[in-house]
């Protein structure tokens, strides 16, 4: 999947658009539509900023509808599997990552949407399927943000700041442990790139043996001094704590620890793996409950409503056209602008995160890394 | 010794006697001529059956619930999990028509099949697209061989664009050249059976090729470590629960009721609190940054650039699962202890044993039922246990039910974890029987 149309995003920024910012599109209202809806996502601050951005103004549009939040998108794809197996499905909306899409759109257990008729348009008029463009991996996926896997270091620990992704594995310039994600997507790419394998290389050397074993032996060299985390907040800890010295983890939780609680960490934007998290609605829901899990996904994946969100977190909104009306954190007053993803200054070399690559070889190469890790 | 048994045996005996007494008396009383009747004129002996069926009716009812509520959350998950680690049925039900073409195919002729057998995948996929099933053949063979996956995902795609006049085996091998190899058809084969050992095979590092079922290469194997660190971790925090809890147990069980309630509420203390609270309080502790890292730097115990790895391997996973699961050592050892008389290590050093003899010989015995009820429930929970390993276990102290927990959640290789689970839920019947031959489980007491 090609994310490069995002990367020109922040350019477009200097659009004024003010005219129709502020509007919601004129949304009728919904039509034999369940008055409950039960929507799931992962908890803390990311579902916070949801929250004010999309669920709080849908409600104020249409009182008496009640929203029951459930924190499960960690476990959604075999929670899924498992109500779809049981016959009773209880989400209606559900926040996953895209390659979660994927796997819920290839069982079967998620929706198929149309982009141009189930979402809405630009307020140019630009259709859905244009505006939010490669970001629509699979039919059932509605995009929503585009993070990345960034990598954040200790001001105070470092002679001089890292500018390559290398840093990681340059033990003698940077000594000290480093916190990695306990798996191999974006590892693995790391490790080839820094072994000198040509960015658009990357994926046809991971695909043979040696290829993969080259990736290994590079994460050897760094073996020792790696603290493998598992859930987003580990990072941001490890580097508080001064117990790491670089560490990769979600830029959005680094943006926290950096600008809300001022840790001397600093952000290395370099060869940042890009990812997208969206909604899906699950397959075969009654159709009252469809009905409002779309109406509620039209509005929220609307393009006011993708660059109200960047107010309380710091990730990009999925649409080009939302891009030019990222504004000011909501409470710390600061320009979201520069601290993006998909700004042009921190995205001048990324790395372009291969959905359907890791479809197919993550089962295998997820074997071989944690037999890797118990070695 | 032999008087004691005699007593407790004796009002079991009792009843059976008086059993055997009264048929004694029955048969005489039949002798005697026509049957003893009851109040209501049916014979004695079809009334008591009835009074004795209506009993046990109400105890089973009573009981139907609870049975009831086994059976469902219980005996049938676990029925379903076993019958999951074999079964295979999504080849054979999505693609019929290739399977029973396949049948005549041979893998070892080294050449991929012939225009029939692409002919009935074609038929079989034409099917399956509609149904959106295709693209769940490709996940479940994913798992035996990369790349499958998006093999089925591609030709899906341009399954309507092929023509089935002309011959179809190049079109597939157009849509995806792996059509075109044996590999991609000796998988397909090999799963096509409505039953498969493969979920087993792969729990076991192992794996059936060309050649036969053989071990992995020493470099993809991981299960068999997992299961054995999980078996020898677990061993030794139950065997640190036990060197903690034992004293502890003993002054809870000895020291005056004030004093040992105020101790009993710090043993509970920890246990009421949120594992995730406990487990976050030992990385404060436990990380090179950490208190006692610092506490030991501060008194000169260890210099700053050698501080202990204490966290994030298996030391971690010892620590803190030991600290996680020491009430469940000291309960049942506390209420064990609160049964022994103290008189016997009195009368025992009455009678010239020194403290250790007096304790080895007398006291220890009699604690040994909650050891064994200690180690059984600590064991058990330590071997299943899996948020703690993963957030302090790093690489090396993680266990054999974080891999089960990924391939639920995240792999959805569900036949695989449910393989992985059989093996450990066999491994647990194992001990289990093994502990009832070494120590015997009538020895087990909670209190």
């Amino acid at each position: 999947m090609n994310l490069k149309t995002m990367l020109g995003l922040g350019a477009a920024a200097a659009v004024s658009a003010a005219g129709w910012a502020a509007m919601a599109e004129d949304m009728p209202p919904c039509e034999n539509c369940a008055n409950e809806m039960t929507i799931v996502s992962w908890g803390g601050a990311y579902q916070e900023s949801q929250r004010k951005a999309y669920v709080e103004p849908y409600k104020a549009m249409n009182p008496g509808v009640n929203v029951i939040w459930d924190e499960s998108s960690a476990e959604a794809v075999a929670k899924m599997r498992a109500m779809a197996e049981a016959g009773n499905i209880t989400w209606d909306v559900v926040d996953v990552v895209a390659s979660d899409a994927i796997r819920l759109c290839d069982e079967g257990l998620a929706m198929p949407i149309d982009p141009d008729t189930q979402l809405a348009p630009a307020p140019d008029g630009t259709p859905a399927s244009v505006d939010f463009g490669d970001l629509l991996v699979t039919e059932c996926f509605i995009p929503q943000i585009v993070y990345s896997t960034a990598v954040g270091y200790r001001t105070d620990m470092v002679s001089e700041p890292p500018t390559s992704i290398c840093a990681i594995f340059d033990l003698e310039k940077y000594p000290g442990k480093r916190a990695l994600e306990k798996r191999p997507i974006g590892n693995l790419e790391w490790a080839l790139y820094c072994d000198g394998v040509a960015k658009e290389d990357i994926y046809d050397v991971l695909e043979t043996e040696e290829g993969q074993a080259r990736a290994f032996a590079k994460l050897d060299t760094i073996k020792d001094h790696v603290i493998w985390w598992t859930a987003g907040a580990e990072t941001p800890q490890l580097l508080a704590d001064g117990e790491v010295v670089m560490g990769s983890t979600y830029n959005g939780r680094l943006f926290a620890l950096i600008a809300e609680q001022k840790q001397p960490v600093g952000m290395l934007w370099d060869m940042q793996v890009f990812d997208l998290d969206g909604w899906v609605i699950p397959a075969g829901l009654p159709e009252d409950r469809k009905n409002r899990a779309l109406h509620f996904v039209r509005f929220a994946t609307d393009t006011q409503r993708l660059a109200d969100q960047a107010k309380y977190i710091a990730y990009g909104p999925a649409r080009k056209s939302s891009a030019p009306l990222v504004g000011k954190h909501a409470e710390l007053g600061i320009d979201m602008a520069p601290h993006m993803p998909t700004n042009p200054d921190n995205a001048k070399n990324t790395l372009l995160y291969n959905y359907e690559w890791w479809a197919d070889y993550r089962d295998d190469l997820d074997a071989k890394f944690q037999a890797w890790l118990s070695q | 010794m032999a008087d004691r048994a005699e007593a407790r045996d004796a009002p079991v005996v009792a009843p059976i006697g008086n059993k055997q007494a009264s048929e004694a008396k029955m048969s005489d009383a039949s002798a005697n001529g026509g049957p003893v009747l009851a109040a209501d004129g049916t014979p004695l002996k079809v009334s008591l059956r009835r009074a004795e069926r209506r009993l046990r009716l109400r105890a089973f009812l009573l009981t139907a619930p609870l049975l009831g509520f086994i059976l469902l959350t219980f005996i049938a998950p676990i029925g379903d999990m076993l019958f999951r680690s074999v079964e295979n049925e999504i080849v054979a039900d999505t693609l019929p028509r290739t399977v029973e073409a396949l049948k005549d195919w041979d893998p070892a002729s080294g050449q991929a099949p012939d225009e029939p057998v692409f002919r009935a995948l074609y038929e079989d996929l034409k099917v399956a697209v509609a149904e959106k099933k295709h693209t769940q053949v490709g996940q479940r063979l994913n798992y035996e061989k990369s790349g499958i996956s998006s093999v089925f995902r591609k030709t899906g795609r341009r399954i309507k664009r092929m023509d089935p006049d002309k011959p179809l085996k190049p079109q597939f091998v157009n849509a995806d050249k792996d059509w075109g190899d044996v590999e991609t058809w000796r998988v397909i084969k090999q799963f096509s059976p409505r039953f498969t050992d493969g979920y087993f095979l792969a729990a076991l590092d192992m794996q059936r090729d060309a050649q036969g079922v053989h071990l992995r290469d020493e470099k993809d194997r991981i299960y068999l470590t997992l299961f054995w660190r999980t078996i020898s971790l677990s061993a030794v925090i139950t065997g640190m629960c036990l060197l903690l809890g034992y004293p502890v147990a003993w002054l809870l069980a000895n020291l005056p009721a004030r004093t040992s309630n105020l101790l009993m509420i710090l043993v509970l203390l920890p246990f009421w609190t949120s594992l995730l609270v406990r487990t976050s309080a030992w990385k404060v502790l436990l990380q090179q940054q950490g208190v006692i890292n610092d506490l030991l730097v501060g008194i000169g115990l260890i210099d700053d650039a050698h501080r202990l790895a204490l966290i994030n391997n298996q030391t971690g996973t010892i620590i803190a699962m030991t600290h996680i699961l020491l009430p469940f050592m000291i309960l049942p050892l506390y209420s064990v202890m609160k049964t022994v008389p103290p008189s016997y290590v009195r009368a025992a050093k009455s009678l010239g044993a020194n403290d250790w003899t007096a304790f080895w010989r007398v006291y220890f015995p009699q604690t040994i039922p909650g050891i064994g009820a200690g180690a059984i429930l600590c064991f058990i929970l330590a071997i299943g246990y899996y948020i703690t390993p993963e957030l302090v276990g790093g690489t090396s102290g993680t266990f054999i039910s974080n891999r089960i927990a990924y391939h639920i959640s995240v792999s959805l290789n569900w036949g695989l974890a449910a393989a992985l689970g059989s093996l450990l839920l066999i491994l647990v019947l194992a001990l289990y029987w093994a502990y009832d031959k070494i120590v015997g489980i009538d020895n087990v007491k909670l209190g």
